[in-house]
């Protein structure tokens, strides 16, 4: 029996930036940081390389306010999958006076971590570090490249991007510079899922329905963690929830669902009427926030 | 699921984020903290309808001065399809983001003021969809309540855009006109009604019923080397697969195939995807593939069907839209990028400068930002290619400055 390759059109239009990636840098490297947006980036790489091993490391900038489940999660891959890992703190960062920790009832550590990325692309001399945004997040992200140029100081310059034609991507940089690449640009929180749906991907247990801690400020569902301020007034309770994005524990909230399967999250996506990002505390800061850390080389 | 990408074109104020803000409303695609943050932005600029322009318009710069200034990517999806606009905007100077936008869509939006008609922008738009040989073009004539919703005002427009069609190049473009009110939503998505003389099909009923196709899709089979897959692990100590995105056509296994430049001649053996091996991949699939003598075969080399070669020569004839500030020049070293190939040229001449008002070509020396004309290149190294309008993907080119790295022009070989 004859047997046709059905083709995924944004599979299989990731996959070719995953060997452009190969193909045109020297030292690429792949942001992960645990969320079912970096897990998927794995799967891809791993189809577009397969049978050689994914030929280039993960790094994680870890902030430490992580979720457990989150880097539990990452060390199983990272050993399943025969992965090489880099770890770089931002506690490192902040105990050598780099940067300095933010204090108040929103503090949170997901912007020091763009000072810990640049050291690591400095040290490594990393020229493309592959990332899992999606332009459908967030408004700025809209606008990005796949093949994103970033300056010697990491610096995205939204005014004076290349224009990408066709499916040709010009990786040409010079020393010193390094490009922010997007393979799955084009996909949508939905399509993230059901590929995960489709694929059977593993991914950490605190994107399915559990019961939590928390408390609950200005509508949305912090979780209660040494990690995170809390007000004295602001009670604890116990809820159902998930989470829909992962970043530190600081700047994602919880929804409360009792989603217990991908195929149930899925369904729940599709009937979603707040956005994945809505749930991001760090974006709420102001409309432009997301633009304003990305021109000074937060992903 | 389909996917199916378009590009919207537009003049300043002819409501183009406003449709799109419409298509997403209406397809309850905007969320509701979107769509708390549109009102609450609408109600402080003191607008007494949702500026639905809020939801596409990512830049500061942009929301400061009400206009867009780069390609913005938006996504929806209805039950049938996931939908990709590149929202790109109309001003004579950003013809780059609009070649852009267009470059990756199957289908094209054109936004016309039904109170302005046909005007020069309107020109150029269709113009660039010509070029690129976009297979579908929807003329949106918006603002129809602006005008009474009159039947004489759309049959002007139409006869009028018709006339522009006659002078297309590409006669194969499907052209569909539908009158709208983007803000009101009459015919976006339903018709609310106020036209009963128009008895076709709403923005999102068309685009619903277009069928999806890879956009490359649309010639001979075109294999461009991306990288070699050489495991040297003990399982798979021989193995070596080329890997690329296959292009224009199908392959299978027992094709007879022939590796560009060195015109080295073997035979598909296996088609691989992931861990599992078929016997026909079709155009668009990311593979990898293995050739029956072991050959040498690098990025940046072509596999394509024996009895199917593209043409291979030295000089190409072409038209090139330039992108950069500074001017394209004859005598000028820029890197060809074309597919996975990339090779040292020089710009040999520029033979003139082409109108993008259909009103014909001009003698010319150079080049400037957003103009278009035809260029003849010398290349270090023969390009195996076919025409643009033969095969999209192995027809056109990048031009990178060699001293910026930027995307200084994109080429349509002719």
């Amino acid at each position: 029996m004859s047997s046709v390759l059905k083709t995924n059109a944004l599979e299989s239009e990731a996959i070719y930036i995953f060997r452009e990636v190969v193909s045109q840098f020297e030292k690429p490297v792949l942001l992960f940081s645990g969320g079912k947006d970096s897990i998927t980036l794995v799967r891809l790489a791993q189809k577009a390389f397969f049978p050689a091993k994914i030929p280039f490391p993960l790094l994680h900038v870890d902030t430490g306010h992580n979720f457990p489940e989150t880097i539990e999660f990452r060390d199983k891959l990272v050993a399943e999958l025969g992965l090489e890992l880099i770890v770089r703190n931002v506690q490192d960062a902040i105990d050598q006076g780099k940067v300095v920790e933010e204090t108040g009832r929103y503090a949170s550590r997901n912007s020091l971590q763009t000072t810990s990325l640049l050291d690591a692309i400095d040290e490594f001399k990393f020229d493309a570090c592959i990332g899992g945004a999606r332009r459908d997040e967030e408004k700025a992200r809209a606008k990005e490249r796949i093949f994103s140029v970033r300056d010697d100081f990491g610096q995205w310059d939204e005014k004076n991007q290349r224009p990408e034609l066709f499916d040709l991507l010009n990786g040409k940089i010079e020393l010193g510079q390094n490009v922010r690449v997007f393979p799955i640009s084009n996909w949508t929180e939905l399509d993230v899922w059901s590929y995960i749906e489709q694929e059977q991907i593993e991914i950490p247990s605190i994107y399915f329905s559990h019961t939590r801690k928390v408390f609950v400020r200005d509508g949305m569902i912090w979780s209660h963690s040494p990690f995170v301020y809390q007000d004295e007034d602001e009670e604890i309770e116990e809820r159902v929830v998930r989470f829909r994005t992962v970043g530190d524990m600081s700047c994602t909230a919880a929804v409360e669902s009792y989603a217990g399967t991908i195929a149930e999250v899925v369904g729940e996506i599709r009937q979603s009427t707040i956005s994945e990002r809505g749930a991001r505390i760090d974006d709420k800061r102001s409309e432009a926030a997301m633009e304003k850390r990305k021109q000074q080389g937060y992903f | 699921m389909e996917v199916l990408k378009i590009a919207t074109a537009g003049s300043v104020d002819d409501g183009k984020s406003t449709l799109i803000g419409r298509l997403l409303y209406d397809t309850q695609s905007l969320t509701t903290d979107k769509l708390e943050a549109i009102e609450k932005s609408s109600k402080q600029k003191g607008y007494d309808y949702l500026d639905f322009s809020l939801a596409t318009d990512g830049l500061v710069a942009e929301r400061e001065q009400g206009i867009t200034i780069d390609v913005a990517h938006i996504y929806f999806s209805t039950a049938k399809k996931s939908y990709i606009i590149a929202d790109t905007p109309g001003h004579v100077e950003y013809t780059r983001n609009m070649v852009t936008g267009a470059s990756t869509s199957q289908v094209s939006i054109i936004l016309i003021d039904a109170r302005k008609g046909v005007i020069e922008q309107t020109y150029r738009h269709f113009f660039i969809n010509n070029l690129l040989r976009v297979k579908d073009v929807i003329v949106a004539i918006n603002k129809m309540d602006l005008v009474d919703y009159s039947e004489e005002v759309f049959n002007k427009i139409k006869a009028d855009f018709q006339a522009l069609n006659a002078k297309s190049s590409y006669k194969e473009q499907n052209v569909s006109y539908i009158p709208l009110s983007a803000l009101t939503g009459d015919n976006v998505v339903e018709s609310l009604g106020k036209m009963p003389w128009y008895t076709g099909q709403t923005i999102l009923q068309h685009l619903e019923a277009l069928e999806s196709k890879d956009i490359y899709d649309n010639g001979k089979t075109r294999f461009p080397v991306q990288t070699v897959i050489r495991p040297k692990t003990e399982e798979y100590h021989d193995f070596r697969g080329y890997a690329g995105k296959l292009n224009g056509n199908n392959i299978k296994v027992g094709d007879a195939v022939t590796v560009l430049p060195s015109l080295t001649e073997s035979v598909v053996t296996k088609i691989h995807f992931f861990d599992k091996q078929y016997d026909e991949a079709v155009a668009g699939s990311s593979i990898t593939i293995e050739l029956e003598n072991d050959i040498n075969v690098t990025r940046g080399d072509m596999i394509v069907k024996s009895n199917e070669l593209p043409k291979i020569e030295k000089e190409i004839t072409t038209t090139v839209c330039w992108m950069d500030s500074k001017k394209l020049v004859a005598g000028t070293k820029y890197l060809v990028q074309h597919n996975t190939n990339r090779v040292l040229a020089k710009v040999d001449s520029i033979n003139n400068v082409i109108a993008t008002d259909y009103s014909g070509t001009t003698p010319a020396s150079q080049l400037a930002i957003n103009e278009i004309g035809e260029v003849t290149i010398k290349l270090s190294k023969a390009l195996y290619f076919d025409t643009y309008e033969e095969n999209k993907s192995n027809g056109a080119f990048i031009l990178i400055d060699p001293n910026t790295n930027t995307t200084a022009g994109v080429g349509f070989i002719r």
